[in-house]
């Protein structure tokens, strides 16, 4: 292959072959690994059986995120079950000699907000971790992606998986977003013309000016989101905005290492000739703030659109969405009352979010009766919060501030949307019951889950910009 | 454990973009074992919130048993939780067929000799069809051949499966013995690769 043009993903993915044999799949190395207590426990049980240890402990990264409360972590955990998940966690941190980043940690928040933050995921890495939205750290141009127990238990026994190279897809957005147009936005767009399958099989590169211009959380909501159009991961080619973001950074290399580092950075982007399986290419221009009104991430509409009429081959399964949801075709959501607005997840929780929630809301109140959680990615975002003072702006608004975690994303703790209420959130899945057994989610981004918050209802943020 | 051939009634569920928090909703996967998911298999499709059966729910339906489930495309979206893959292998499923899955899930699901069986859309709905005829049409999965076929039919095809995952599920070998055995090559990458982190 040496010679020919190459794309980001397939640099990467050949700087990390250990070994490639006809008819089998490649073994891939791992450069870092994240690890929580729900996808883990039965990964370590395995180790024990085959009575192996970790291969390389500096590796893998533990953190307790998914079933953690987001209110007084300094206590313990009063769900009996989800106690004994973190702490399970912690036992076999201790007892395989890994680093964890446990509750009450000052590291300690959603493995893919602290990964980037913490300067551990870096560009032209190799990243897993036993969940989906890993592909969140593909935004700073490394291959990451999600993968089951039975991996993470191959993962930390020998630093290595087996993998089919996927094909590569390069999803260009060029030109300028609207006013009130986020890279949640962006994503929710995507997915809403591609499907929720229709990256399946693929990697994708998104590119052109439009994702230039962004931050690199920005970046991350981007990426993290790959997997909801069925992608294993996404990327986006490490540039100056990448650099910047990670120079100084607890972890990232200093130095010497640092100026090798960056020099073969450099180097990673996407030859000019490479080919990729599959293109698409869209106008930031043509991207309103979108909402989703269905029950999977590829139905979502432009905030002033209405609810699409059912097309071909896809009429009974969005009859079925519209009877959960409790919406109709042809409906615009715009005035739809509203009970909860979650702002948080590894989509939307880091510190730029909240920011923007609070530049937003600041001097206005929440609308009557609406809950409003603020769930932020690590506890080092929500210090940032508190030392920027955006708490105060939230307190005042009557906003609930809380602790670090997965929260009402997947409402495996405590934090659930009630039966049949209406949540506009800033994650990643409508899924049937995914906030709570039913309970129905309109997917956002953190603007237009701000604007909810202060009018109670689906609301075009555009009409209150300047 | 291996996988050579089955012949088995099969579940309809002829619902396309089935998520993993479908299969087993976040709720349940709390426990830190693998053994028990069943139970709570299609949790919230199967039971409603006082716990009662949901008749019309195809598991709840005495005249679909079978180790076969038969899905709509992208079956396995979502999350990369196993626990899915547990759940359909503890309920008592060895063979998922559909006209599409999501790659996570197939992972999973050949990792724990789930066989996950592509087909295409005319096949699928063929299938279907034959199933809603009679609910006692037998399938029969031949792993060796790489055949499909519905007995006393004409209907059959065949199907594909990288030529290593088949290895292993005839031969009970999994990722773990051959990722083992590149212990040497790895030590040798290590000292090799070009980039220093």
């Amino acid at each position: 292959m040496s010679g020919t043009a190459k794309t980001l993903f397939d640099k990467i993915w050949d700087h990390h072959l250990i070994s490639q044999r006809e008819g089998y799949p490649d073994v891939l190395y791992i450069d870092r690994h994240f690890i929580h207590e729900v996808t883990s426990p039965q990964a370590f049980d395995g180790l024990r059986k085959r009575g192996i240890p970790v291969a390389r402990p500096k590796q893998t990264i533990a953190t307790a995120d998914h079933n953690v409360p987001t209110k007084n972590q300094h206590l313990p955990i009063v769900e009996e079950l989800s106690r004994l998940q973190v702490e399970t966690l912690q036992k076999n941190c201790t007892e395989f000699g890994l680093d964890l980043y446990g509750l009450g940690h000052e590291k300690q928040g959603i493995v893919h907000v602290i990964g980037p933050e913490l300067g551990i995921s870096l560009p032209g890495m190799t990243m897993v971790c036993g969940d989906s939205h890993t592909s969140t750290h593909g935004a700073l141009g490394a291959i990451a992606f999600g993968i089951g127990t039975s991996e993470v238990e191959q993962v930390l026994a020998t630093q290595s998986l087996l993998g089919i190279r996927p094909k590569t897809m390069k999803i260009e957005i060029n030109g300028t977003l609207g006013k009130g147009v986020l890279s949640k936005d962006i994503i929710l767009y995507i997915i809403s013309k591609i499907s929720t399958s229709g990256a399946t099989g693929y990697f994708v590169e998104y590119a052109g000016s439009a994702i230039r211009a962004l931050s690199m959380e920005a970046r991350m909501t981007i990426c993290n989101m790959s997997i909801e159009m069925g992608a294993r991961g996404g990327l986006i080619a490490p540039d100056q905005t990448t650099f910047d973001y990670i120079e100084g950074r607890e972890f990232a290399p200093k130095g010497e290492a640092w100026e090798a580092s960056l020099a073969w950075w450099k180097t990673l982007p996407t030859d000019e000739q490479a080919i990729y399986d599959k293109t698409y290419t869209y106008d930031a221009a043509d991207i309103e703030p979108m909402i989703t009104y269905g029950t999977n991430p590829g139905m979502g509409i432009g905030i002033q659109e209405a609810i699409p009429k059912a097309n071909n081959g896809e009429a009974a399964e969005l009859e079925k969405a519209l009877q959960y949801m409790g919406l109709e075709a042809q409906q615009s959501l715009l005035g739809k009352k509203i009970d909860y607005v979650f702002i948080g997840s590894c989509t939307n929780s880091r510190i730029e979010d909240l920011r923007l929630v609070a530049d937003f809301v600041k001097g206005k109140k929440k609308a009557e009766g609406i809950n409003v959680w603020i769930v932020p990615g690590s506890q080092k975002v929500e210090q940032q919060a508190k030392q920027e003072g955006l708490d105060k702006i939230f307190t005042a608004a009557g906003f609930d501030l809380r602790q670090a975690g997965c929260s009402a994303c997947l409402a495996m703790n405590e934090d659930k949307v009630p039966a049949g209420k209406y949540c506009v959130s800033t994650s990643n899945r409508n899924f049937e019951g995914r906030q709570g057994p039913g309970s129905r989610t309109f997917l956002a981004s953190p603007l237009t889950a701000a604007v909810a918050a202060i009018t109670g209802e689906i609301t075009d943020v555009r009409t209150y910009l300047s | 454990m291996k996988f050579t051939s089955l012949q088995s009634t099969c579940v309809p569920l002829p619902m396309e973009n089935v998520d993993t928090d479908q299969i087993i909703p976040a709720r349940y996967l709390k426990a830190t074992t693998r053994e028990g998911f069943g139970e709570n298999l299609f949790r919230d499709w199967r039971y409603d919130a006082q716990g009662q059966a949901i008749p019309d729910f195809v598991l709840n339906n005495p005249i679909y048993p079978g180790q076969i489930l038969v899905a709509g495309k992208n079956f396995g979206c979502g999350s990369s939780r196993e626990h899915a893959a547990w759940a359909l292998v503890d309920y008592g499923f060895r063979v998922v067929i559909s006209s599409f899955f999501a790659d996570i899930f197939q992972n999973n699901a050949l990792n724990n000799k789930l066989l996950p069986i592509k087909v295409s859309d005319d096949f699928l709905a063929a299938l279907f069809s034959k199933i809603e005829q009679n609910p006692q049409v037998i399938l029969s999965v031949d792993l060796p051949t790489q055949q499909l076929k519905v007995e006393e039919s004409e209907l059959s095809t065949s199907f594909e499966i990288n030529p290593y995952k088949k290895d292993c599920l005839l031969n009970g070998y999994n990722d773990m013995d051959y990722l083992l055995s590149q212990k040497e090559q790895t030590i040798l990458f290590e000292k090799n690769k070009e980039y220093s982190f």
